[in-house]
């Protein structure tokens, strides 16, 4: 293997890495911290069935998401993987 | 059956389970001891990591608390699942491609220095004991109602029940944490998980069908009350109004207050020692990462129904027992109070239990040993308050005693008690084997006597989870807070030390030993220094004015590692950048796994 094509194919790799994580990481804070937390009262101001929407998501919606996300995650770094893997073998 | 038999029964049942497979499942090798020798499949892994992860606080404590807080309940729900996402993303699998033991291993290794490792050791150690005294108090609380109180009264060989439940649990941890190490705990823990998530959700789903007719607690939470026009949130709310607490579903703590304790949980989860070492067990990254997604699912069942049974907890209990007389007070009122965990106080003697917000009396029950009142309610040392409020309920005790509130089965209720001692145990035993791994493999192993045998290092790994559990034990008797606020500190001390040292580890090859050390010990001098100034040193200081920039000592691991990070961040450019194996190490763990890598562990 050459050096050199592969620092530039990991240094890649880490970067897709990076966006990814990124990516999903704002959509952490803001279903949580941003609905569940800081924008609460104007959320509840919505019904939702029989929730208020801002109480829905501090103690149901934010913890759907947290398990797509993780969902997400894995896939897409299965992808990234046989990608990158594929290369160096 | 009476509830008594079942508990037995039940309770031996899982028990003797738990055991049969310590047997099976025995460490022979430190490896196997460490981390079940590297090759546990994900999914089982997941379901461990789930049950190890869910301490007596999220199964016992955790739905109690929300019952009582309302939204501020919140902090909870989203801060131990949302640092999941944390781990899972930022730390799990670069941890795994490292391919170490511990996380003292990575931080020694990745900063070059003993002193680095001897920090992060123990950083782990102090967060280990502070989070397996709550298990312990959480076993206490469940032997105490459960297996004692009804048989002997009160009082046992002049013990409160409390203290033998807590005895009684440190044994059984100790056999089997001590016998299997990681192999056995793993194992032993795919059980646990399985008996806790079916103790939580049977008497959810009995209850959520009995109040609104869905048999999904998820949904039955935002559906109408049974044969009612009226949503049943939106009638908590009223029902808590109308006898003067808060609406339920509006928050009482700052939003400030409720961002930086939310953080600090976060954060804390992502930092705890007994989660990260999980990701070790497991063959490759990959499966790390697929272990995480299962671990979270099995996690957010029950989670998301937490909360559902909070409200129905606190619905059947404002219906069922303010403004009655005492004497016609439900069963359940009276055996818990024989427990410990409930008092009344009549205050202006008329008989009845007025029950409102505020404090009923000033500290926590003290009893007149088993000396009854007018009413035949058990007498209390304390002083009253000046409120109106006549009834102490301890908030550990909402999950325990919501079937019996709901008039449930018998069996239903043993199932309940069975599924708390799972919880508690399954997390207690994963924290005592880090423990006993600090002590034996990060200090004796790589620091003091590097020269010892596989098999001595076994016996020190041994003895030294022998000793945690006796010196668990006694803080279990007795603990600082209740369970819940106790394991809130362990989580703000892991946020505060080790999250920013292995964030920066993985994420930039600039940072340097200097800047790690430093930023791990003041973020846990800072924030430890904060917690024991207004919990212990100055409680009656312990109020929103006195508190930097209205934190709560719940909160202020996140300043704590907002200020690890800064630190870390100035100590580090002024001292020179790592050395280059270094920088090649931090290379290869962000690079994709090659083949042949993931049998690292089991080469040592």
């Amino acid at each position: 293997m050459s050096d050199k094509t592969s620092s530039n194919s990991n240094g890649e790799y880490w970067r897709s890495n990076l966006r990814i994580v990124g990516i999903l990481m704002s959509i952490w804070f803001i279903v949580s911290y941003g609905c569940g937390i800081l924008f609460v009262d104007q959320l509840n101001k919505i019904q939702f069935g029989g929730f208020r929407l801002g109480f829905w998501f501090a103690q149901q919606g934010s913890i759907y998401v947290f398990v797509i996300l993780i969902a997400v995650y894995v896939r897409m770094m299965s992808k990234l993987d046989k990608k990158y893997g594929s290369k160096q073998d | 059956m009476d509830v008594q038999t079942w508990t037995y029964l039940i309770v031996g049942l899982t028990f003797a389970l738990y055991i049969g497979i310590a047997i099976w499942a025995r460490a022979a090798s430190t490896g196997e001891f460490y981390v079940a020798g590297g090759g546990v499949p994900a999914l089982a892994n997941g379901m461990a990591t789930a049950a190890d992860w869910m301490s007596a606080a999220s199964f016992i404590s955790m739905a109690g608390i929300i019952s009582f807080d309302g939204f501020d309940g919140s902090r909870y729900l989203m801060g131990w699942t949302g640092g999941y996402v944390l781990l899972a993303l930022l730390l799990a699998p670069y941890l795994r491609k490292f391919g170490q033991f511990t996380v003292p291993d990575f931080v020694g290794d990745r900063y070059y220095s003993k002193t680095a490792r001897l920090v992060a050791l123990i950083c782990a150690i102090f967060i280990s004991f502070t989070y397996v005294c709550g298990q312990m108090r959480g076993v206490g609380v469940v032997f105490s109602r459960f297996l004692f109180s009804e048989v002997e009264g009160p009082m046992l060989f002049g013990f409160e029940p409390i203290t033998w439940g807590v005895l009684i649990g440190m044994t059984v941890v100790f056999f089997y944490a001590v016998l299997g190490g990681m192999k056995g705990i793993t194992y032993t823990q795919v059980a646990q998980y399985c008996v806790l998530i079916f103790a939580f959700m049977v008497p959810a789903i009995f209850i959520s069908v009995m109040l609104t007719g869905n048999p999904i607690p998820q949904l039955g939470l935002g559906s109408n009350v049974i044969g009612e026009e009226i949503a049943l949130l939106d009638k908590l709310d009223g029902l808590s109004t109308q006898l003067g607490f808060d609406a339920y579903t509006q928050g009482n703590k700052s939003t400030t207050d409720l961002f930086f304790i939310t953080m600090a949980l976060m954060v804390g989860t992502a930092g705890l020692p007994h989660v990260i070492i999980r990701f070790y067990t497991v063959k490759k990254v990959s499966a790390a990462r697929v272990s995480a997604f299962w671990a979270l699912l099995f996690i957010a069942i029950l989670y998301t129904t937490a909360p559902a049974v909070a409200v129905f907890a606190r619905t059947n209990l404002l219906e069922t027992v303010p403004n009655k007389p005492y004497a016609e007070a439900p069963q359940w009122l009276k055996s818990w109070e024989n427990a410990g965990l409930i008092a009344w106080m009549d205050k202006n003697d008329d008989g009845i239990i007025q029950y409102t917000k505020g404090a009923s009396m000033v500290g926590k029950p003290a009893y007149d040993g088993d000396n009854r009142g007018e009413n035949k309610e058990r007498l209390l040392f304390n002083q009253p308050t000046e409120g109106a409020n006549e009834l102490y309920v301890d908030k550990d005790i909402m999950v325990l005693a919501n079937p019996e509130i709901a008039k449930l089965p018998n069996w239903v209720i043993a199932l309940v008690a069975a599924g708390g001692l799972a919880a508690a145990l399954s997390t207690a035993a994963g924290l005592l084997l880090v423990i006993s791994t600090s002590v034996s493999h990060d200090l004796v192993k790589k620091t003091l006597a590097p020269g010892i045998s596989d098999k001595q290092e076994l016996l020190i790994a041994r003895c030294a989870a022998g000793v945690a559990v006796v010196i668990a034990g006694i803080f279990g008797v007795y603990p600082p807070d209740f369970v819940a606020s106790v394991v809130a500190f362990a989580f703000g001390l892991a946020a505060a030390s080790f999250f920013p040292a292995i964030i920066f580890g993985i994420f930039s090859k600039r940072m340097n030993k200097e800047g790690a050390i430093s930023g791990m010990i003041v973020g846990i001098v800072f924030t430890a220094a904060y917690i024991i100034y207004f919990k212990f040193i100055n409680p009656d200081a312990n109020t929103a004015e006195s508190w930097w920039f209205g934190i709560s000592p719940e909160g202020i691991g996140t300043l704590g590692m907002l200020i690890n990070f800064a630190v870390a961040l100035i100590v580090c450019s002024f001292n020179k950048a790592p050395p280059q194996d270094v920088i090649n190490m931090v290379e290869n763990i962000r690079q994709p796994e090659k083949e042949g890598e993931e049998l690292a562990v089991s080469d040592h």
